[in-house]
């Protein structure tokens, strides 16, 4: 391995406008879109397999590095969106605190200056930090072609590890976060062995309050499956439930026995299932304490 | 492999080179313009060794292909100083110390230095949280650290 120099080969394309980029992706055959270059470059020059024999660099197209209002309160965050423009977006803070959170918690601040949001999700780590607020908050990622859009649900997006259902003359063109209901509080937990690792496992919950009850919840987790994975039914059990400390605990222990970790070079899976009834405990608690609820 | 005319403003200067599409601007600085300030660490931007500033805010030029860093403002360590005198931040790692073997020390100046341009008032824990990707092996970091806090003051002094 040698990172000093990049060994492959490609010709560089730099299109000025969204509609050149998607014809790029159209014609030519293994283009890979550059973007932050934080996850790609270092592919590239630690001999992972990538196909690229064009490189397209969007950032050119200034519209796809914008945040956005988009209709009924919903966020867009279009796809060339730095990291560290995200984590310091007042509108992030306030309505999508778990995101802003977890973006923090990434890599250093040269990183999340280069890095992009889009980026984040088309590396498809099992790992990858963004993504289980993006999923809690109910985000729908807009994929474009030259044959039309399509939207994806954020939990439908993945499919393994490096592989998502992104087509290869697709651009992932934004997320769209709803205006979160009234009453909706989160949290976003991720253990590593110092601050800008990357994970060993992380967990976001978000959790709408009614009254002293549960309408809805949402649990996220990153580094415990092939993908990182929305534990839906667990989430969904919880709807209509007064929120208690055994209630809590009974939860976490449900998480701890569904998710199916691996080991690797992070850490063993063993730790992994113990550790994730732990920080489900607390991010459910911090969650419905964020919504106001009390315990 | 396509060859790239670019233009980048290196230190107010703009420079103009022919560069391929594989080219890295942190080779494309230190072989081509002789700027050695950027230093070759890790390569894959988990040390700092190589940080540079864009506009101001620091990026990591070893895994920026030069070919996408045309029309860029950028500033190298040899950029900080103001023709003899040395910049704040320059000056107080020198009074705090806080260099020992010195291959971290250019990354860690330029990463410090928008560390200041971000927040000109910055706690401790803000400036060990903004300095985690630059690695030093040799100081143990506290003299870095003392040395930012210091420049924040000198800054506001001034």
């Amino acid at each position: 391995m040698n990172t000093k120099f990049l060994e492959k080969e490609f010709d560089y394309l730099k299109p000025a406008t969204l509609n050149g980029a998607l014809e790029i992706l159209a014609e030519k055959p293994n283009v890979k879109v550059f973007a932050g270059g934080t996850d790609l470059i270092v592919k590239c020059k630690t001999g992972a397999p990538v196909d690229m024999d064009y490189m397209l660099d969007i950032n050119a197209i200034d519209e796809l590095k914008a945040i956005a209002s988009g209709d009924d309160g919903r966020l867009e965050l279009f796809t060339n969106a730095k990291l560290s423009t995200i984590e310091k977006d007042e509108r992030v803070i306030k309505d999508y605190p778990a995101l802003a959170a977890a973006i923090r918690a990434m890599a250093s601040v040269s990183v999340r200056n280069m890095a992009s949001i889009g980026g984040n999700f088309c590396n498809a780590s099992p790992v990858a930090d963004a993504v289980g607020p993006v999923m809690c908050y109910k985000g729908v990622l807009r994929l474009l072609s030259k044959r039309g859009e399509r939207e994806v649900a954020a939990e439908d997006f993945f499919l393994a590890p490096g592989v998502s259902v992104l087509e290869k003359d697709e651009l992932f063109h934004a997320i769209s976060l709803p205006a979160p209901a009234a009453n909706t509080g989160s949290a976003f937990i991720k253990l590593g062995r110092v601050k800008s690792d990357i994970a060993k496992i992380s967990i976001t919950v978000v959790i709408e309050r009614d009254d002293e009850r549960i309408a809805d919840c949402r649990i996220a987790m990153g580094s415990i499956a092939a993908k990182p994975l929305l534990v839906a039914d667990i989430g969904q059990s919880l709807a209509g439930k007064a929120v208690t400390q055994k209630l809590i605990d009974a939860t976490a222990s449900e998480i701890s026995a569904f998710i199916k970790p691996i080991d690797d070079n992070r850490t063993t899976a063993e730790y992994r299932t113990d550790v994730a009834k732990v920080i489900a405990q607390d991010a459910i608690a911090a969650a419905w304490k964020a919504s106001g609820g009390k315990l | 492999m396509s060859m790239h005319e670019i233009t980048i403003k290196v230190n107010g200067k703009p420079r103009r080179l022919a560069v391929k599409s594989n080219e890295l601007l942190l080779n494309v600085l230190r072989d081509k313009l002789f700027m050695t300030g950027a230093k070759y660490g890790c390569g894959i931007a988990e040390c700092g060794a190589c940080t540079i500033l864009k506009d101001g805010k620091s990026v990591m030029s070893c895994l920026v292909p030069a070919v996408a860093a045309d029309g860029w403002d950028i500033t190298t360590p040899e950029g900080l100083a103001d023709g003899g005198t040395l910049s704040h931040v320059q000056q107080a790692f020198i009074d705090h110390a806080a260099i020992q073997c010195g291959f971290c020390t250019p990354g860690m100046v330029v990463a410090s230095t928008a560390l200041l341009n971000e927040n000109p008032d910055p706690d401790e824990e803000y400036v060990r949280d903004y300095l985690r990707g630059n690695y030093c092996r040799c100081t143990g970091y506290v003299a870095m650290v003392s040395a930012v806090l210091d420049a924040a003051q000198r800054m506001k002094a001034e």
